[in-house]
């Protein structure tokens, strides 16, 4: 199977995501940073192309980038942004929070250098026109239970949302 | 250079699909220019239906009976000054009428106008049409916001609201039309990319409008209704109430940033009008595939487009004779029978025996978009606003349940004899 695509493309787009993900905790404005995350999420369904699997580049787009990034506007929009922006941050943890992206980069080097031998050598080549009827299989096939129990969280998260907008009753 | 043309006109497959660079660019071209080109026309259209519905006349000035006001209109908005409030957020501002665009472009890249007629075939063709159309309220929502002002905000606000409402009954409602694909005898799995869609329909020997009747209408029907709120038409502008809020999301926006508002949503209307007519039309099929079946039927409607082009034809030359006989006239009358005559050679050349083939489906497929496009215009003209609470009602409370029952009845039908069969061994 030939690449879609030359490797142009993967640092391409990885670059975009990295500039784009450093913008987003730069940017004082917090509509600034919401939209160089749409960008970020548009890149790394990119690479979901990349990687032969158009069916989550799909659901990426129209999850991400088109219903929760829509919803984070929103809420942003609803903020007195001036405001935000003059007041004082008043959690200065950078030192704490460069220790931990350290470590969790350290890990993952960890795992991509002494955990090789988990991975398999190639992955398992799935012609692309089959894409989504393959994961519609293995969805409700060979993981149905944990697909159910995933839904069943979600149902859980819609009905507290509903109780807690309800109106009392007095 | 020829024997590209000569491997394209033997080739049955799209240009993406057969890995023609050249040929992928040149569709890519035509179809921004040919779309563009008609949501031009499409305002004029509309302006001129709008004046009839309410007994006007309409553009009447600009050549005859105002065919050229798209263009002075056009060259009317390039010209203008292009303004940008003092307090805006300048790069959002700029940016977002942009995104509003191309989000409407995208999408043509998986638009099926014939087997051959679509820049490319993707697997994830329909769900590809919805994740970017649904970016086009990105650009509406930062619109707003960047403009710093009150009645944009507001309109913004309603306006993703409403399209985040809308886009769980439409997303519903086409499911439904996806599930009927996996219906096909011998097929054992469905298909998401827009010409397999098409090709269901065929193999199964109906448009799935008419499918498990009246299923398939109802789910057309609900989609029909979300596509005109998703578009942020009449009756549902609320985006853009004019007697509210100025006009909306755009309100501060002023000359080519503003025409590429008016561009977007008029490339989106046809974009989501050729979802519905590929889910529930039978896309490029000829109508009466089953009643009027056989070679001779083939022969004859695919004569339509030719005589259809030739009918045009002459209509504009009969108005050119009716044009006043005065001297001021003299340049539009023969500007109309130029036209006239230019239709005329277009339906001729559609007549000769190779072109008609590859030609009639992309005929059927713009035919059917542009009675959707009608639709719209005659929705606008008939329907008042509705209020916002009514329009949340209306999406949650009937088109969401609606649309979720049709997709599980339609399930239970589909699978009808496999659950027989289940049933008479469990009994």
């Amino acid at each position: 199977m030939t690449p879609i695509a030359p490797t142009f493309f993967f640092y391409f787009l990885s670059a975009v995501a990295l500039i784009s993900a450093i913008l987003v905790i730069t940017r004082k404005n917090p509509v600034h940073s919401a939209l160089a995350l749409i960008v970020t999420l548009l890149s790394l369904a990119g690479l979901y192309l990349m990687l032969y699997a158009p069916f989550v580049t799909g659901v990426q787009v129209i999850v991400y980038a088109g219903g929760i990034m829509v919803l984070f506007l929103f809420v942003i929009m609803l903020v007195n942004i001036e405001r935000a922006m003059k007041e004082e941050e008043f959690n200065k943890q950078w030192i704490a929070g460069l220790i931990a992206s350290l470590l969790l980069g350290g890990l993952f080097l960890a795992v991509y250098f002494k955990g090789r031998a988990i991975f398999p050598s190639e992955f398992t080549k799935i012609p692309e026109q089959m894409n989504t009827q393959q994961v519609g299989m293995l969805i409700f096939q060979n993981y149905l239970l944990p697909f159910e129990i995933a839904s069943l969280l979600l149902l859980v998260a819609i009905v507290g949302a509903v109780v807690m907008a309800k109106k009392k009753l007095s | 250079m020829l024997n590209q043309l000569t491997q394209y006109l033997q080739s049955t497959v799209t240009p993406g699909q057969a890995g023609s660079m050249l040929w992928a660019t040149i569709y890519i071209l035509v179809i921004f220019a040919g779309i563009s080109l008609c949501v031009v026309f499409i305002n004029w259209g509309e302006r001129k239906a709008l004046a009839h519905f309410q007994i006007r006349l309409g553009p009447m000035r600009v050549g005859p009976h105002g065919l050229l006001q798209p263009i002075a209109d056009a060259l009317k908005l390039l010209l203008k000054e292009d303004t940008i409030p003092a307090n805006a957020d300048k790069v959002v501002f700029w940016v977002a009428p942009f995104i509003v665009t191309t989000a409407a472009f995208v999408v043509y890249l998986v638009v099926p106008f014939g087997p051959q007629h679509a820049v490319t075939d993707m697997n994830i063709g329909i769900l590809f049409m919805l994740g970017v159309s649904s970016l086009g309220v990105l650009g509406i929502i930062t619109a707003g916001w960047a403009s710093n002002s009150h009645y944009p905000l507001l309109g913004s606000l309603r306006s993703s609201a409403q399209m985040v409402s809308y886009e769980v009954a439409m997303g519903l409602a086409v499911i439904s039309a996806i599930l009927m694909t996996s219906f096909t005898p011998g097929s054992g799995s469905g298909t998401l990319s827009m010409i397999g869609i098409v090709e269901a329909q065929k193999a199964q020997g109906v448009w799935f409008l008419f499918k498990f009747f009246p299923l398939g209408l109802v789910a057309f029907v609900v989609f029909a209704i979300a596509m005109i709120a998703e578009t942020n038409r009449a009756p549902f502008d609320l985006p853009e109430a004019e007697s509210e809020l100025v006009a909306g999301f755009h309100t501060e926006y002023s000359g080519f940033r503003w025409s590429l508002f008016m561009l977007g949503e008029y490339a989106a209307m046809i974009a989501v009008s050729s979802i519905a007519v590929t889910l529930w039309l039978g896309g490029w099929m000829r109508p009466f595939p089953n009643l009027l079946s056989g070679t001779n039927w083939d022969t004859i409607f695919s004569l339509v487009p030719g005589a259809f082009f030739l009918f045009l034809s002459a209509v504009t030359l009969y108005s050119t004779a009716r044009m006043p006989k005065k001297l001021t006239f003299r340049i539009q009358t023969v500007g109309l029978g130029a036209f006239g005559l230019l239709l005329g050679a277009v339906g001729l050349v559609m007549l000769v025996p190779g072109v008609r083939e590859r030609v009639q489906d992309i005929f059927w497929f713009m035919l059917k978009v542009a009675v959707f496009m009608y639709l719209y215009i005659w929705y606008r003209a008939t329907w008042p606003r509705y209020r916002f609470d009514q329009l949340m009602r209306v999406g949650w409370k009937v088109l969401l349940p609606l649309s979720l029952g049709v997709l599980i009845v339609t399930g239970v039908v589909g699978l009808s004899p496999e659950l027989m069969t289940w049933l008479k061994g469990v009994l």
